[in-house]
């Protein structure tokens, strides 16, 4: 299938989906879907570094992070820029820093770039605890307006809808990426590393370019962040849970393709949205640590590897 | 800058206890990365879980903390010995420990930190000793007890541990895997066992720093996220797999954190680890003395 | 006499107190067949590791097709016409066959024209090495043997002016060993190649190589006519011990 079919199917399903949450008339489920819709933009941006490239990024939460907070600070200093303009530059910012973290450290072995990504992480953190403009530690209140100007339906409604505009970007690229000598380039890199560079793939340039795609879209995902949850702390921007889950989610789906952090977004992160109201959010996040070291020691490919057929990845 | 002489001597001192605190809960990792090359970033979890057996012995039972962590150490041992197996089986003989060895890890930090959020909440543990909050003065300089016993408990550890490693025929075997597995199978010793008795004794490391961690300071269950960073900036300044590097490393890093959180405030004390690791990895990966 | 297509200067590379290699002078000429031989352990590999970029040389420079190479990096040595085969292949592991081959073409050949029909061109070079009906397996598949053929045909995907073949014939038959030699020649005598031959097996480097270099513990020992070389004392000394 060639890609503008594919990603006019995506709009259909995105249009389909709205039309259906929009019809169940219960605002839970808008609230709700978002996080859905976060995670398979966090995921597929996740998986075009790790699962493609083969580098593992702890650090999500820097990048989603960077987006909200982003986000903050142009809601402070100019309130009437349109959201997606906002998403567009914590995207943009999330990418450059990417970048910069990348040009430091993919010069080393694998492992050592999964445990930088962690540190910049908690540098990142740091950086904004300390940052009072943005509130630090104490956070930032982010009003949320009622409705918008756009078709009178409510703010709410309005995010889920840009955050499901998003993942259809996000998945789409995904998928041109994947077919494409670019998709190649990077599997490369993730199969044998020395042997693409004396093949003739130019390595660090491809590296630097997933890293700074993965960091935008993970930035992007987080940039609508403070309205949705009207406030934000560094706590719970940089909570634990966003990279737990961001790996999880395409480990568990299969890291091969764009459907895998799809899928895993989907399953899990619907799964933890009823085990929060159901048991506990403590609980649920468990939960999604016992089923990555589940999968991970059990079904390496994911869930995708059940059902694709031995063989080749085409 | 007026720098009073003895805040600075204090921070000085200070610093220096702490590294050497530092070196202990590292040491684990010297062994688990720097010799059998596992990124097992879940070690801080295993220390916290260290802090909190010490702490139910402490409050329970009224045991001294450090007795309590010696004691649980053969339970830890047989946890690492456990872990590796299954690492081993799922990963390292597959030939796949990137990315899934390291997700491994990964979840296993997650899970235990989320069970002990759920078995004990999230409030502050601390212990109680009779030597905590007494000091010795020297002068201007004070050396509160609670920083000198882990100190000295620390320096035992690693001294203990290094001559286990030099005159043993096992230590010199864990020695040896790192650099020649093959060797080690031709003179009768198989490298996976070494390999799982040097993880098992790289998590009852673990069981001790807990101790003495929770001596220093009080303990709740993400306090370990901090401890990532400076423990593998002090694996990676120090030289992978040197004690005595890991050990320089540690007290430099300490000193830096003293002096940054004494002048600056302590909110900036983890960006310090984390920065420094981010520049060591950047400038140079093989360590301040380390080989690559 | 053709021109210099390599000129390898003084090169020298150590790990640690270990003298990997050590004042290397070679000249190999354009359209040339040189073969390099040596004991085991000997710095061959290190040799191409060095000409290749994957590994950078301490000491000594390398000037490939009056370019002048320190410090490029592997990559770009392979677009500007230099390709080898690993001693151990490197197969990617998750890709077929055919998308293996498909690399060189995308990120080397393609860059100085494009290339019709990529897919039928993958198949007929994996048919040169008789692994054409392996196209849409993957590497796991393979014997150690159609691994090394692979390694041989992905070098050769990229159309190099100089080809480093490093070993690509351990383990074959008679018939496969001479099939290999004839597919070398062809390429050499047909399409101008410049071949480095590394190998162990005598009769092959003999009847192939127009001249050989000897490599003994990091350094040259020999350099000239194949007939003269192996009857050299020191080269047999460095075979057989003295």
């Amino acid at each position: 299938m060639r890609n503008p079919v594919f990603i006019l199917w995506l709009c259909v399903a995105a249009a389909l989906t709205f039309g259906t949450a929009k019809l169940i008339d219960n605002p839970y489920v808008f609230f709700a879907g978002y996080v859905v819709l976060q995670y398979i933009v966090l995921s597929t941006g996740w998986n075009i570094l790790g699962g493609y490239t083969g580098y593992v990024n702890f650090g999500t939460a820097a990048f989603f992070a960077m987006g909200a907070y982003s986000t903050v600070v142009l809601h402070k200093t100019v309130p009437d820029l349109p959201l997606p303009v906002m998403i567009a530059v914590g995207g943009v910012i999330s990418g450059v820093i990417g970048l910069g973290t990348g040009y430091l450290t993919l010069r080393l072995r694998g492992t050592f770039f999964g445990i930088a990504t962690l540190a910049m992480s908690v540098v990142v953190q740091t950086l904004i605890t300390n940052w009072s403009f943005v509130g630090g530690s104490r956070g930032a209140y982010v009003v949320r307006p009622d409705t918008t100007e756009y078709f009178g339906i409510d703010y709410i409604e309005y995010l889920f809808l840009l955050m499901l505009a998003l993942s259809v970007i996000a998945v789409g690229v995904a998928r041109a990426i994947e077919k494409s000598r670019l998709g190649y380039g990077f599997a490369t890199i993730r199969d044998d590393e020395l042997a693409a560079e004396a093949t003739g793939v130019p390595t660090l340039k491809l590296k630097l370019l997933a890293t700074a795609l993965s960091g935008g879209f993970m930035g992007m995902a987080g940039a609508p962040l403070p309205y949705y949850v009207t406030y934000l702390d560094p706590a719970s921007g940089f909570s634990l849970s966003y990279a737990v889950n961001t790996i999880a989610m395409p480990l568990i789906g299969g890291t091969s393709s764009w459907l895998g952090p799809v899928i895993g977004a989907v399953l899990l992160g619907t799964l933890q949205q009823v085990a929060t109201v159901t048991i506990s959010s403590a609980l649920s996040l468990l939960i999604v640590g016992l089923m990555l070291v589940g999968f991970v020691i059990l079904a390496p490919k994911g869930i995708i590897g059940w059902f694709a057929p031995k063989g080749p990845r085409k | 800058m007026d720098l009073p002489l003895d805040l600075l001597g204090n921070a000085l001192v200070s610093g220096l206890l702490l590294g050497g605190f530092y070196a202990a809960v590292t040491v684990g990792v010297s062994i688990s990365f720097g010799m059998l090359d596992i990124v097992n970033i879940a070690h801080p979890a295993f220390i916290i879980l260290g802090s909190y057996i010490a702490y139910i012995c402490n409050s329970t039972f009224g045991m001294d903390p450090i007795l309590a962590s010696i004691l649980a150490t053969p339970a830890f041992y047989l946890l690492g010995m456990a872990i590796y197996h299954v690492y081993d089986v799922s990963f390292e003989r597959r030939g796949d420990s990137g990315l899934r060895g390291l997700a491994f890890f990964f979840g296993i930090l997650f899970i235990t930190e989320v069970s002990l959020v759920l078995t004990f909440g999230v409030d502050y543990r601390l212990v109680e000793a009779t030597y905590i909050g007494q000091s010795l003065h020297i002068g201007p300089i004070d050396l509160p007890f609670r920083l000198l016993v882990p100190f000295l408990i620390s320096l035992a550890l690693m001294g203990g541990l290094h001559l286990y490693m030099s005159r043993t025929f096992i230590g010199r075997a864990i020695q040896a895997v790192a650099q020649d597995p093959l060797a080690l199978r031709l003179m009768a010793a198989d490298p996976s066992k070494i390999k799982r008795i040097a993880f098992g004794m790289s998590i009852a490391t673990a069981s001790i720093g807990g101790a003495i961690l929770i001596i220093i300071q009080p303990v709740e269950p993400s306090i370990g996220r901090d401890y990532i960073g400076r423990i593998f900036a002090i694996c990676v300044m120090g030289g992978l797999g040197s004690f005595g590097g890991a050990l320089i490393a540690a007290m430099a890093l300490g000193i830096m954190e003293s002096f940054t959180s004494t002048f600056f405030g302590p909110s900036w004390s983890p960006a310090v680890s984390f920065g420094f690791l981010l520049l060591t990895l950047a400038f140079r990966p093989s360590g301040l003395f380390g080989r690559a | 006499m053709s021109e210099a297509l390599l000129t390898v200067s003084g090169l020298g590379k150590r790990f640690g107190g270990f003298i990997a290699l050590a004042d290397i002078e070679l000249e190999v000429a354009k359209g040339e067949r040189l073969g390099l031989i040596g004991p085991n352990g000997s710095g061959k590999s290190t040799l191409v590791n060095c000409l290749c970029g994957t590994l950078r040389n301490d000491s000594g420079s390398v000037r490939f097709n009056g370019r002048v190479l320190d410090g490029m990096k592997a990559h770009e040595r392979t677009r500007l016409g230099m390709a080898r085969s690993f001693q151990l292949p490197r197969p990617f592991g998750t890709m077929t066959l055919a998308e293996n081959l498909r690399i060189p073409l995308l990120y080397v050949v393609q860059l100085r024209g494009a290339v019709p029909n990529i897919d039928k061109r993958c198949v007929e070079l994996l048919d040169l090495v008789g692994l054409a009906d392996k196209a849409h397996q993957l590497p796991t598949d393979l014997t150690q043997i159609e691994m090394r053929k692979l390694e041989l045909a992905r070098a050769m995907a990229a159309e190099p002016n100089l080809l480093i073949a490093d070993e690509s014939m351990a383990g074959l038959s008679h018939q496969e060993v001479d099939d290999i030699l004839a597919l070398l020649m062809r390429l050499n005598e047909q399409q101008g190649v410049t071949i480095i031959m590394i190998e162990h097996i005598m009769r092959a480097v003999m009847h192939f190589s127009q001249r050989l270099v000897v490599l003994v513990a990091g350094r040259k020992i020999a350099d000239g006519n194949p007939a003269d070389i192996v009857r050299q004392e020191d080269v047999v000394a460095a075979y057989l011990g003295s």
